[in-house]
């Protein structure tokens, strides 16, 4: 058993998974919560009882929670400052005269 | 960066409405609020099963059985949606599990009284879930965004369970005198209890207001308590019964209904773990847990022993 399932009070318990759920054919997949479970399978059942009761789902991801990689928020402002800067990667930027139409 | 300065730019993304997510600082008597206040709703759903489940065999037919277990089932869902939300604040399921069995975390003490009657799973549904559902929805808007969107959903789904409680005592009301009678009888068991599921007055609510400055709470107990006695002082005339409150009227002048002193004692005497049915309650919670440590244990060993199949095939 490995050292990660060891809780703080000592016990072994399920790994943690990160929950996503396609709502309809043609949608992403979207984060919905986690759960715990022995392994992926059991993750992917468990998710079709927590998470779609009332026919919320088509397909469901699970990945283990300790596999997720994220940004760090006190990061954000340093981050994402290249793109703050640069209005002209959007459509308004531009001047055009209102007679130009279908652009 | 200083404390001070970590503080202020939490509030004002609170002030903004920017809501809070788990990897932002926040600080620490907001995340101990939260996990508090999370567990023990989790709690309250997961307790609050067993009140309801001994029903389920006695259902007086099949449609208000399959109703009866899919609305146990959401409660179970229910507590697994806020578990979930209160981890990611770095408390793990095993430690909120073992607060509630030791009796360190608190439930809803509304779970703490007996179901002696089918009646009861309408009552239940109509006024029990009816308090929920008010403090819920100003939850939805929580300023943790974990906790808002377990809300949201938990909300949805709350609607049907008030629904089905309604028509219960509906259908009761309109049978025989003695179907008439559990009816009352069992609205007159759960009116006061439900009233006091707002928790206490708000000059005795010490967490209230740092509660709304963190726009945990929107609405305070007593708001939220009034807005409810006037919704049911309504809906109780559609079933032909009444509120077991004699000072129950409406005031023209506050534009709302007043109604009668709570029993506060009971209130506390059942917090304090005095209540009719407290022992048995987390006597049952334990004895399922302790009896699944075996079930808990052997699918980690086998998804261990799968794993380990798997990668001897690819070697």
């Amino acid at each position: 058993m490995s050292s990660e399932n060891q809780s703080a009070s000592g016990r072994a318990e399920w790994p943690l998974w990160e929950i996503f759920i396609r709502s309809k054919q043609g949608l992403d997949h979207k984060h919905v919560g986690s759960l715990h479970a022995a392994d992926a399978q059991m993750a992917i059942e468990n998710a079709r009882d927590v998470y779609t009761r009332r026919m919320e789902g088509v397909s469901i991801w699970v990945v283990e929670s300790k596999y997720i990689h994220a940004s760090n928020p006190d990061d954000a402002a340093s981050f994402y400052d290249p793109a703050s800067d640069k209005v002209y990667r959007h459509p308004t930027f531009y001047d055009l005269p209102d007679e130009l139409k279908h652009m | 960066m200083p404390v001070q300065d970590l503080e202020k730019i939490f509030q004002d993304k609170i002030d903004a409405d920017i809501r809070i997510e788990p990897k932002d600082w926040m600080p620490d008597a907001y995340r101990k609020t939260l996990v508090r206040q999370m567990s023990q709703h989790a709690h309250s759903e997961i307790v609050g099963m067993l009140p309801e489940a001994n029903w389920i065999t006695r259902a007086p037919s099949l449609r208000r059985k399959a109703t009866l277990i899919a609305k146990v089932q959401d409660e179970a869902g229910h507590g697994l949606y806020l578990y979930s939300a209160a981890e990611t604040l770095g408390t793990g399921r095993d430690e909120l599990l073992e607060q509630l069995h030791t009796g360190k975390a608190k439930y809803s003490s509304i779970f703490n009284y007996p179901t002696l009657t089918w009646a009861d799973m309408g009552a239940i549904g109509w006024l029990v879930d009816g308090a929920a559902i008010m403090n819920q929805v100003p939850l939805c808007r929580a300023s943790y965004g974990p906790y808002a969107r377990a809300m949201v959903r938990i909300c949805k789904e709350e609607s049907f369970h008030q629904r089905q409680g309604f028509e219960i005592l509906l259908t009761l009301s309109k049978g025989s005198e003695g179907q008439r009678r559990m009816c009352q009888d069992a609205i007159d068991r759960w009116w006061w209890p439900s009233v006091m599921m707002f928790g206490p007055n708000d000059d005795a609510s010490p967490h209230t207001a740092q509660s709304m400055q963190w726009k945990i709470k929107r609405f305070s107990n007593d708001e939220l308590r009034q807005r409810f006695v006037d919704i049911c002082a309504e809906q109780v005339k559609i079933l032909g019964m009444t509120l077991p409150d004699p000072d129950l009227a409406w005031n023209e002048e506050r534009q709302h209904y007043d109604f009668g002193a709570i029993n506060w004692d009971e209130f506390w005497n059942v917090i304090k773990g005095n209540g009719p049915c407290n022992k048995e309650r987390l006597e049952a919670r334990v004895k399922a847990h302790e009896e699944g440590a075996w079930v808990r244990k052997a699918a980690l060993v086998h998804a261990e022993k799968r794993k380990n199949i798997v990668k001897k095939e690819i070697a």
